[in-house]
């Protein structure tokens, strides 16, 4: 076993729970220990623009921290934003002012060194457990299923934290085959979701989720797949009445599904069955 | 008698070594109107700050508690204005959700852990906030279980939470929704309402004082 220190994210821990208990059966399944990180806080979550803002990144560099006091070197996450937010905050204070600054103001914590990785799920599959043996440890194939990807911004965005190639990523796609579906054509998979407007602007995130959700159909799709609580919640709740009603999923629950998770069936809500 | 020298509200006073904050403002002629209940630590009402010579850290502690040292410096706030909205339990969802609808300063935490830094009764603040913004209800109420609402995490909160009022819906939802029901006392209200006990006591108030005293003297007690 293989272990790995986890940041869940408040979402994981709420709405997202499926995305969670999913993506963990299928590392157990996968030789991974994932040990989640003690007294965790949320991330961030939004990631601060201002440069001289260092009062945002307390939080992520705090969890980092934790992960520095487990003895370990890198962290993953499920979670697109979270995996945004902690990613950029420990690049952020490379910079030894910052950092000083920081582990200043963070007086009741040991300092922070530096040097934790922040992995996201979808490298982690890719690079180091590879799409064939993802492949040849799947329990159940989602037998040709069609399934849309969806990655949204932050998985992509800023280029630099980028989880694939920002502009023709295909990681997500490479392990729906490995589970045994089959990717469909998408051309909005890139495109954001309408975030935070959810709270105060709906109208321009049903427009937004609308034209995803066509794109999806568009290609032939079953169903869609998000690593994203917020893009899920936006593509599932804020669709317009006009819009395919597509199931809208974490990559978590397929993952799960796949390596023979035995989930209650509302959480997997399609007609896909054992052969 | 060793005396040490405090600052109140900036006036410099000799008092006595041993004393609290609270006796000491008191000796120096103080009358405590606000900022003082129980004396005991368990009201909440004697939130005190102070500061050390030498040392850039703000403390905050209970005036009823906390001994003087030579050289503090002492401010109290006797009262913290904490915004409550009105809501009815009976109406409520025990879900985060429920506690960011009313309390939507929550999310603005940046997990500084100033709040655990104040309280003095020691509890994990930061850990309790992290735990509301998941939603996790028994948490909170479990981490502010010894909260005595005294305000100060409220007070030094860069987020502006009001904290006691958060933690106290919380433990109220988790109280009302998420704790088992206690079946025995269910099960002895039904009794109590069918009778069960009627005719013992009915033979009690029909005892003469005498006979009452007698029986009270020997009742059956825990040693």
């Amino acid at each position: 076993m293989k272990k790995l220190a986890y940041f869940p994210g408040c979402a994981m821990k709420d709405q997202a729970r499926p995305d969670e208990a999913g993506t963990l059966h299928a590392l157990a399944a996968l030789g991974y220990e994932v040990a989640e990180i003690p007294r965790w806080n949320c991330c961030g979550t939004v990631y601060s623009l201002a440069q001289d803002d260092l009062m945002r990144h307390v939080g992520p560099v705090r969890n980092l921290i934790r992960v520095q006091g487990m003895g370990e070197k890198r962290v993953l996450t499920l979670c697109a934003m979270c995996y945004g937010t902690l990613k950029r905050s420990s690049q952020f204070v490379r910079e030894e002012e910052r950092l000083a600054r920081i582990n200043a103001f963070l007086d009741t914590e040991e300092d922070f060194r530096g040097g934790i990785e922040v992995v996201h799920l979808l490298p982690l599959l890719r690079d180091e457990v590879g799409y064939e043996k993802l492949a040849s440890q799947v329990k159940r194939s989602l037998n040709g299923l069609k399934v849309a990807t969806y990655y949204g911004c932050v998985l992509l965005r800023p280029r630099e934290f980028a989880v694939d190639d920002p502009d023709r990523p295909e990681v997500m796609e490479r392990v729906v085959e490995a589970l045994g579906g089959e990717p469909v054509p998408f051309p909005e998979r890139m495109e954001c979701c309408g975030a935070y407007l959810t709270v105060g602007r709906s109208d321009i995130v049903t427009e937004r989720v609308g034209r995803i959700l066509r794109s999806a159909r568009g290609g032939g799709a079953d169903l869609v797949v998000t690593t994203c609580p917020l893009c899920q919640f936006n593509l599932a709740e804020r669709r317009p009445a006009a819009a395919p009603t597509l199931p809208v999923l974490y990559l978590g629950q397929v993952l799960g599904w796949a390596f023979g998770a035995d989930e209650p069936a509302n959480l997997f809500p399609l007609g896909v069955r054992d052969e | 008698m060793n005396e040490v020298t405090v600052f109140i509200m900036g006036k410099g006073y000799r008092v006595p070594e041993g004393l609290t904050i609270m006796k000491a403002m008191e000796y120096a002629g103080y009358r405590l109107g606000r900022g003082c209940g129980c004396r005991g630590g368990y009201c909440g009402a004697c939130a005190t700050v102070y500061r050390l010579r030498g040392d850039y850290r703000l403390y905050a502690d209970l005036a009823c508690q906390t001994p003087v040292q030579d050289g503090m410096y002492i401010a109290q706030l006797p009262f913290t204005p904490a915004e409550r909205p009105p809501y009815q339990l009976a109406d409520l969802q025990p879900r985060g959700e429920t506690l960011l609808a009313l309390f939507p300063e929550l999310a603005r935490c940046v997990a500084c852990n100033t709040c655990t830094k104040a309280c003095p009764q020691k509890l994990e603040v930061m850990d309790a906030v992290q735990a509301a913004l998941r939603g996790d209800i028994p948490q909170v109420a479990e981490f502010t279980f010894d909260c005595v609402s005294c305000g100060l995490c409220t007070m030094r909160c860069p987020a502006e939470i009001s904290h006691h009022h958060v933690w106290q819906l919380a433990r109220r939802l988790n109280g009302a929704y998420l704790t088992p029901r206690a079946l025995h006392v269910q099960k002895r209200v039904q009794e109590i309402a069918a009778g069960v006990f009627k005719s013992d006591l009915d033979a009690l108030l029909s005892l003469g004082r005498d006979a009452l005293v007698a029986a009270y003297k020997a009742r059956e007690i825990e040693s």
